[in-house]
């Protein structure tokens, strides 16, 4: 008798992704929905959509979904947080959405602690409109937008989001994954699944950071745009846990936060 | 009570619970006033990082399904615009004040209407309405808010109440609404489905335009009812009047004390005092303006409204502008003499 070892998830519903091939918005997708079956919340969950590539994610994901405007997903997700307290809460959204045109509303979100969580796909790219430069482009990448390069004497420096959300005490899991291999698939779901159990357990606001391909847009094969990825986009979003109140021994963002400051008082000395 | 006050109170009293605002004169005392009441309903009171945040946490708590609201001053309600518009494309309702100051730009602090053409024609992109209730007294505020939740959710839309600095400053005694108890129901909202039914979605992108298209038609279907059902205006002194005098809001109350004048002065003239701006009270005016030799707008702004009247009155008598602006408020006796003036004309058969 055969078993089946591979199925869709439950919480994925039956459309067809609308993503090029070798996307990997389609394994974070993938990854979310996932841990909505595994933890049995998919009845529970409202999902909020960005402007960007997966605008269309409130047709493929199961649960009761919101679109909400470019960058404006954290808000969105805050009043749906607060209105539906028993609920969770997640929001999915791009670099230019997230850390470009929304950065007001991630900051805030993320410092007032709202228990949430945000799956944040960085592929250092405008997908949807046709590859300009985003904040978390590289120094020196080539994009539609910047034909020479990202000189970063003209167009700034890229934005490392976890790191900086990190110092903010509101926030309880800021944590970097990519899915390049399959172990790291493996690591990003346990990653993904761990920020959904934060929310649920009310330990604060909770982020993890994709480190994503855009094969279209970067003009590169799927398989090419992994080794991209590997040389260009790791070395400078390293992979790690930036910020883990409960593996720092707290059980919640305002223990931690009044540790913090208590530290921070006594002149840094512990 | 205080106008402002008065707004917030009779929205509690109207079930809303959620109020996301952010700081601006001239509607402070609304957000204090939440801000301290709102824990003690079990409510939620917010003060977003801006008025873009705060818009969209609207549109998340009533994709919810629940009453929310948010209030701010015209610089602040152009960043509404486009939450606003995402709330109409998706068929959320809402209420939204807008405590109006003069413009543009930073402008001033004092009150006006020249917000008129925003709250009518374009507070966002896209073809939409919002249904717009002009209060021009503290009892009316209190009504109006009551009202536009009902509104918002029977036909699923935004409600803006467009008041003033000077009517949210004012002070006159109110009776309070009894506090609502029963509300629609609202399937559509996100509450998780729970297993019992597929997934809700609340969302304004259509990439097909024969879709897109169907969803304005039915929208503008909606409006179509709204225009049949809701405009309101109050008429005061209008019967046999011959100079039919058009003001909304603060600037009414100007205006009928200076038709009272008129009226002592052997002048034949009334008020009509739109309360809807949107649905456009139009079959009032049109009425009246069988009767009437002319019409005259008066407005805190440099001549808005009065584009709507001329769309109705459509050439049949003239129609005359009468506005200040900057957040002057004009005056009964110089907006007598206007009304005087008018007369004069008539009379001497200048046309
Ligand atoms: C207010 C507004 N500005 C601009 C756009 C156009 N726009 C659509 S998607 C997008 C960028 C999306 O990039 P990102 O967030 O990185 O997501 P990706 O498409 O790469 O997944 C932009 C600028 C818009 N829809 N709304
Ligand atoms: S454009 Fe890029 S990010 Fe968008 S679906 Fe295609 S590969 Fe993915």
């Amino acid at each position: 008798m055969s078993k089946i070892v591979f199925e869709r998830p439950h919480s994925l519903t039956d459309a067809q992704f609308s993503y090029c091939p070798g996307c990997t918005h389609g394994i974070v997708h993938r990854l979310v929905a996932e841990t909505m079956d595994e933890l049995g919340i998919e009845g529970t969950t409202v999902g909020v959509a960005p402007v960007g590539c997966s605008v269309l994610a409130y047709e493929f994901f199961g649960c009761d979904m919101v679109q909400a405007a470019h960058g404006r997903a954290p808000a969105v997700a805050t009043a749906l947080k607060r209105a539906l307290p028993e609920n969770v809460v997640f929001a999915y959204q791009g670099d230019g959405d997230l850390a470009s045109i929304g950065m007001a509303e991630t900051v805030h979100a993320a410092t007032r602690g709202e228990k949430i969580t945000i799956i944040f796909i960085n592929n250092a790219i405008y997908g949807m409109t046709g590859g300009q430069l985003a904040p978390t482009s590289l120094p020196d990448q080539v994009t539609q937008t910047s034909p020479y390069g990202r000189d970063v004497n003209e167009a700034g420096f890229p934005i490392r989001v976890v790191e900086m959300l990190s110092t903010l005490d509101g926030v309880a899991l800021a944590q970097r994954v990519t899915v390049d291999t399959p172990k790291n698939v493996r690591a990003a779901k346990r990653a993904i699944k761990k920020a959904f159990e934060y929310q649920v357990e009310g330990v604060g606001y909770t982020i993890i950071e994709v480190v994503s391909t855009c094969p279209t847009n970067w003009g590169l094969s799927p398989v090419d745009a992994l080794q991209w990825l590997r040389d260009n986009m790791l070395p400078y979003y390293p992979p790690g846990v930036y910020k883990d109140v409960k593996a720092d021994g707290f059980a919640n963002v305002a223990e931690a936060a009044a540790a913090r400051a208590l530290e921070l008082a006594g002149g840094g000395e512990v | 009570m205080k106008g402002n006050e008065a707004l917030a109170e009779a929205a509690i009293r109207a079930g809303c619970r959620f109020f996301f605002g952010y700081p601006i004169t001239p509607q402070t005392e609304l957000a204090a006033y939440m801000a301290k009441r709102m824990p003690k309903e079990g409510g939620v009171y917010l003060q977003a990082e801006s008025e873009i945040a705060a818009i969209n946490m609207v549109y998340g708590a009533s994709a919810a399904g629940k009453r929310a609201m948010t209030s701010s001053s015209s610089p602040g309600i152009s960043l509404k615009g486009e939450g606003i518009s995402y709330m109409a494309g998706a068929d959320l309702p809402g209420v939204i004040i807008n405590v109006q100051r003069g413009g543009p730009g930073l402008g001033g602090i004092q009150p006006s209407q020249s917000d008129y053409f925003q709250a009518t024609r374009a507070t966002g992109h896209g073809d939409f309405h919002l249904i717009v209730l002009a209060p021009s007294t503290v009892q009316e505020m209190t009504d109006y808010v009551f009202r536009a939740f009902d509104l918002a959710d029977e036909y699923r839309t935004p409600v803006m109440i467009l008041a003033d600095g000077m009517l949210g400053q004012m002070m006159e005694p109110v009776v309070l609404p009894e506090p609502k108890t029963e509300f629609p129901a609202k399937p559509w909202a996100v509450t998780g489905h729970k297993g019992q039914r597929t997934h809700n979605i609340v969302n304004s992108l259509h990439l097909k335009p024969e879709r897109l298209e169907e969803t304005n038609v039915e929208r503008y279907q909606r409006y179509d009812r709204i225009k049949a059902t809701e405009q309101l205006a109050e008429e005061y002194r209008v019967e046999d009047a011959e100079i039919v005098v058009v003001a909304f809001g603060a600037s009414s109350r100007i205006v009928r004390s200076a038709v009272n004048k008129a009226r002592e002065k052997g002048i034949k003239a009334g008020l009509i005092r739109p309360i809807t701006l949107w649905p456009f009270p139009a079959d009032a005016i049109s009425a009246a303006t069988d009767r009437a030799k002319a019409i005259l707008t008066v407005e805190m702004n440099m001549g808005q409204m009065v584009d709507d009247v001329r769309l109705v009155v459509c050439g049949r008598v003239p129609v005359e502008f009468f506005g200040r602006a900057g957040g002057i408020i004009p005056t009964p006796a110089e907006t007598l003499a206007v009304i005087e003036r008018i007369a004069a004309s008539l009379e001497g058969g200048a046309r």
